[in-house]
């Protein structure tokens, strides 16, 4: 966020809506409201006094109303933009006019109770629409309990009351005022695959999200019970199942498969009726009921869908096609976040990059033509006496009211070198960045110590202060006395004070030995190199040449699209073989696209910008130079040996049987189907859950449906995870007499031969009774499993799950990224996932890659290694340890020295720590300067 | 430190903390205000790779009761 606060080519506009959508792609005309906030952006510091001052209270939305918020606010802590705003319907002065008090409180006179509204026109190439998702309705929420008995809360008001920041500072309490609870139920599903309130699809996020809020719930309290009511639990997504075994057996969570009939107040508890999966009643208290509450579309999706002329699908969500799954119905409109579908944060990051690739494709003509860049003026020469400018910050009084800022900075003032010391109410403010930039100047400082927060969220802001006067970024320090000191010490605050002081001295220590650093940068290929042809590296390819990027696509067999050769039609049984043909076909024809089949990389070398990678093809071996790589490896069936497949013929795994589908078989011959869930996933011979195997025996069963009306199918299943919209084609199956019956994990179906036919036996858990059925076929919904990337993955030394799945460089904020610089992941390579997931997230990965190709750079943070070749001794055990292949060893006249490939050194410094004869340094954390700090360290008493 | 008026040993203790995990816990403790006691004086680094042994030791020479190292 802060990220796009900073941005120069982005500009948030705020308390803002669209009124008009005019033109076509690449020349829209569009009109928007805003509305006044009556606080000055630019000037506002966020000092929160107009807050403090103003006599209104109103319910904390931001706190699910659990808290109080005043008139003039900033809605959390984070907020960006920074400042504050007024809200007119509940202040004095726009309600009666009266009141002005907050204009005269504030210290920076940033109120303007004069401002107005107005209307923007912009002219845009291209819109994407990211409104999130909309609440479910109170009346849903009443039928359980909520807004009756105070202790029935949502999902939402439920993760506030476990925040640090929330209402109660992470104190789980019961709104009722009782004691602490000690049962806490959760009810899952709640808006959420209900018919009764129109919202039939699936919320796909309340399950993690529960396990999650479960977990953190007993983390808070040991003693806490809590019990999660569910239908099926859907945790698919990378990771997930393992989390929620993880909150069994080392939390206790306790699991119901029920839906909960009803829920009544007595005796001060909450009594929950359910009936359980063996048919019997039950009743049981609680003291506090969570509903965890599902994704409904947002509130402005009709008015949206009425000004931009998007259609959306029956639930009001943004309507998609498998195929184009970013594109609205309007050309040059693309959808990202939940207002495609309830999607988990992973998901939505990946298809705001995906949506992103959509509006470069668009744009591609004009890339960059537009944008700002910062000019800063050159650096100034600042010679070799330090001059030393500490800055302490009061950070309000989250420093101040703990640690004695007065006595850091006269402590300040003694020390050697310090010719300036200066205090801040807050030091990141923009009027205090223009005052830090003035004493600067002033007394001619050439090395700045900001004493304040962390660097990890600040460093960069006072560098960029640093960088706007000509001085090198890289003469800045920071002493950690807020996070690390005072937030942490509030009890203590003489003890504090002395600890702000020792880290002020070994920051200016520190400071006296920096150097200005040269920030480099590397040239980039900008060439993209794609391994894997199936339909994630063939779409990123696509997208990369509508881009007007070069790519070589490596293809291990003799055919492009991969799995998708194995698959005929859709879940709406629409046939999805033309797709397919067309999409080779464009990839084929692109001219920008160099494919190259029959083909495996043997070696791969380099870093982000010049990767040198072999290819060995059937005809000869090829040598390519490229920018980026894009992992699209791909994954398949898993090959199981459970249940007769291999040995009977009649046993078949999902994608065997939808060929066979797809050639309209006799109905004769499909009277009777079993099909299995989970064969190899979850547990039986591999931990995680396929996905999208559930999504797939629906389909194949709705076929079977199609093709013999009177066909008995059944599925047997552990949790049916028929995620988002797919879930009304469940619906579909089971009003269309498809049978769904669970299956318990020590309890699986048994397979025979009798004499040539095979037997399926299994358990009704509801009438407890043995059933038997020889079925024509026995479909296996088989797991599927990453291809081979062990090589591949050592060779770029990207990381890999322990199911062999290449692993992101962040799960939630970089999704398609990995942790190596200019190596991204997309399709079945990074997990399981539909067509329609695997192109959106082959579009982000070609979204990220195409930012290094268009920029042709990639800046290199002067925190990298360094290497005196006068002193190496070409030992090369710095080039053995590397974890990132970032130091080669070359020849310098007749010996060998070891050298660093900037571009990707990350600044570990484990070759700097292991050189023998200290011959590397690494920029910003040199021996000197850490010995300066350990040296300032033991002068404190 | 050090207080010994009291009787009570406060230990020195020097911290060399991981920018990327250990020195981010460490301000994720102040975020939550997490209480714990004032003894330690901490060392950003970009990695524990970086810590060379005689930094540890260089610590203790000058009067760490304790060295800890976080990544």
């Amino acid at each position: 966020m802060v990220e796009a606060g900073r941005s120069p080519n982005i500009k948030i506009i705020t308390k803002a809506t669209l009124v008009s959508v005019d033109g076509g792609p690449g020349r829209f005309a569009v009109r928007v409201h805003r509305l006044p906030r009556y606080v000055d952006e630019e000037l506002c510091t966020g000092c929160d006094t107009c807050a403090k001052y103003c006599p209104v209270q109103i319910p904390d939305l931001y706190n699910q109303g659990l808290a109080f918020s005043k008139a003039v606010r900033k809605d959390y802590v984070q907020a960006v933009p920074s400042s504050y705003y007024i809200d007119p319907a509940h202040c004095l002065f726009f309600k009666h006019e009266m009141c002005t008090i907050c204009v005269s409180a504030c210290p920076s006179r940033a109120i303007n109770l004069q401002d107005k509204d107005e209307f923007l026109d912009l002219s845009v190439g291209a819109i994407i629409l990211s409104p999130g998702f909309g609440r479910i309705g109170h009346e849903v929420l009443s039928r359980f309990g909520y807004g009756k008995y105070p202790d029935v809360v949502t999902s939402m008001e439920f993760e506030r009351l476990m925040s640090a920041s929330g209402p109660s500072q992470g104190k789980i309490l019961r709104p009722s005022g009782l004691a602490d609870p000690r049962k806490i139920a959760f009810l899952q599903c709640i808006g959420s695959r209900d018919v009764t309130c129109n919202n039939n699809y699936c919320s796909s996020v309340c399950c993690m999200y529960s396990i999650k809020e479960a977990m953190i719930a007993k983390e808070h309290d040991p003693y806490v019970h809590v019990t999660i009511f569910y239908m099926d639990m859907r945790t698919r997504g990378k990771g997930f199942d393992q989390t929620r075994q993880r909150s069994k057996a080392k939390y206790g969570i306790r699991y119901v498969r029920s839906r909960v009939a009803s829920v009544e107040e007595a005796d001060g508890s909450l009594r929950l009726t359910y009936v359980n999966d063996r048919g019997e009643h039950k009743v049981e208290e609680f003291d506090m009921v969570v509903l965890s509450e599902g994704l409904e579309s947002p509130d402005s999706a009709k008015e949206l869908s009425g000004i931009t002329g998007i259609d959306l699908n029956k639930y009001d969500f943004c309507d998609t096609h498998t195929v184009t799954p970013l594109e609205t119905s309007r050309p040059g409109i693309f959808v990202a976040g939940a207002f495609k579908g309830p999607y988990d944060i992973p998901d939505c990051v990946t298809h705001a990059s995906g949506a992103t690739a959509g509006v470069a494709e668009l744009l591609a003509a004009t890339r960059g033509t537009e944008a700002i860049k910062k000019e800063y003026p050159p650096e100034i020469e600042t010679g070799d006496e330090p001059r030393i400018g500490v800055f302490v910050c009061h950070c309000g009084t989250n420093i101040a009211g703990v640690v004695d800022v007065n006595d850091v900075a006269e402590y300040a003032s003694t020390l050697d070198s310090v010719v300036f010391v200066g205090r801040n109410l807050y030091s990141c403010s923009q009027d205090t960045q223009e005052l830090i930039k003035e004493k600067i100047k002033e007394q001619n400082v050439n090395r700045v110590v900001v004493a304040a927060c962390t660097p990890r969220t600040h460093e960069a802001l006072f560098q960029e202060t640093l960088k706007e006067i000509g001085l090198n970024p890289s003469l800045f320090e920071m002493a950690n006395i807020r996070d690390q000191c005072s937030w942490v010490h509030a009890d203590t605050p003489e003890e504090a004070t002395t600890k702000a002081k020792d880290l002020l001295r070994m920051a200016v220590a520190k400071a006296r030995l920096i150097e200005p650093l040269k920030e480099q940068t590397v040239a980039v290929i900008s060439k993209a190199l794609i391994i894997g042809g199936g339909l994630a590296g063939m779409s990123a390819a696509l997208s990369l040449a509508e881009q007007g990027f070069e790519s070589y696509l490596v293809e291990k067999t003799d055919l492009l699209g991969g799995n998708l050769n194995r698959m005929y039609y859709n879940l709406a049984g629409r046939d999805i073989r033309g797709f397919l043909r067309d999409t080779i076909k464009k990839v084929e024809d692109a001219p920008l696209i160099h494919v190259f089949k029959n083909s495996e990389v043997e070696n791969i070398s380099g870093y982000v910008g010049n990767f040198s990678t072999r290819l060995k093809t059937d005809s000869e071996d090829v040598a390519l130079e490229h920018g980026v790589t894009i992992i699209a490896t791909g994954g398949r069936e898993y090959q199981t040996k459970r249940y007769l497949y291999g040995e009977s013929e009649q046993v078949v795994t999902q994608l065997e049987f939808e060929k066979m589908l797809s050639a309209s078989p006799d109905p004769k011959t499909i009277e009777d189907i079993v099909m299995i869930q989970c064969v190899g996933s979850r547990g039986e011979d591999l931990e995680y859950c396929s996905r999208i195997c559930c999504g797939q025996a629906v389909k194949n069963a709705l076929k079977v449906r199609q093709l013999n009306p009177d066909a008995n199918i059944y599925v047997l299943f552990r949790d049916m995870r028929t995620c988002g919209f797919v879930e009304d084609y469940y619906t579909e199956a089971r009003d269309k007499g498809i049978i769904f019956i669970r299956y318990e994990v020590d309890d699986k179906p048994r397979v025979t031969d009798n004499a040539g036919s095979i037997r399926v036996e299994f358990t009704d858990i509801i009438l407890g009774e043995t059933l038997q059925i020889e079925p024509d076929y026995l479909v296996l919904s088989v797991a599927i499993v990453p291809n081979e990337i062990e090589t591949l993955s050592k060779m770029l030394k990207t990381a890999t799950t322990q199911e062999n799945f290449f692993l992101e460089a962040h799960v939630k904020l970089r999704p398609v990224e990995s942790a190596v610089a200019g190596v991204f992941v997309c399709g079945l390579a990074h997990w399981p996932k539909s067509i329609g997931d695997s192109i959106s997230q082959a579009k982000a990965a070609a979204a990220k890659a195409a930012i290094l190709l268009g920029r042709g750079y990639v800046t290199v943070e002067p925190i990298v290694s360094s290497v005196d070749i006068d002193t190496c001794i070409g030992c090369g055990i710095c080039e053995s340890l590397c974890p990132y292949a970032s130091i080669r060893m070359i020849k310098v006249g007749k010996k060998k020295k070891a050298e660093t490939i900037s571009a990707s050194c990350k600044g570990c410094g484990i070759c700097a720590s292991h050189c023998p004869t200290l011959s590397i340094s690494m920029g910003g954390f040199t021996n000197k300067q850490i010995t300066a700090q350990i040296g300032a360290f033991g002068e404190g008493s | 430190m050090n207080k010994m008026t009291d009787n009570k040993f406060e230990p020195k203790i020097l911290g060399f903390l991981c920018n990327w995990c250990c020195y981010a816990a460490a301000d994720g403790a102040g975020v939550v205000r997490f209480q714990y006691p004032p003894n330690i004086r901490v060392i950003r680094v970009m990695c524990t790779g970086r810590i060379d042994p005689l930094f540890i030791i260089e610590a203790f020479r000058l009067g760490a009761d304790g060295v800890f190292v976080g990544g």
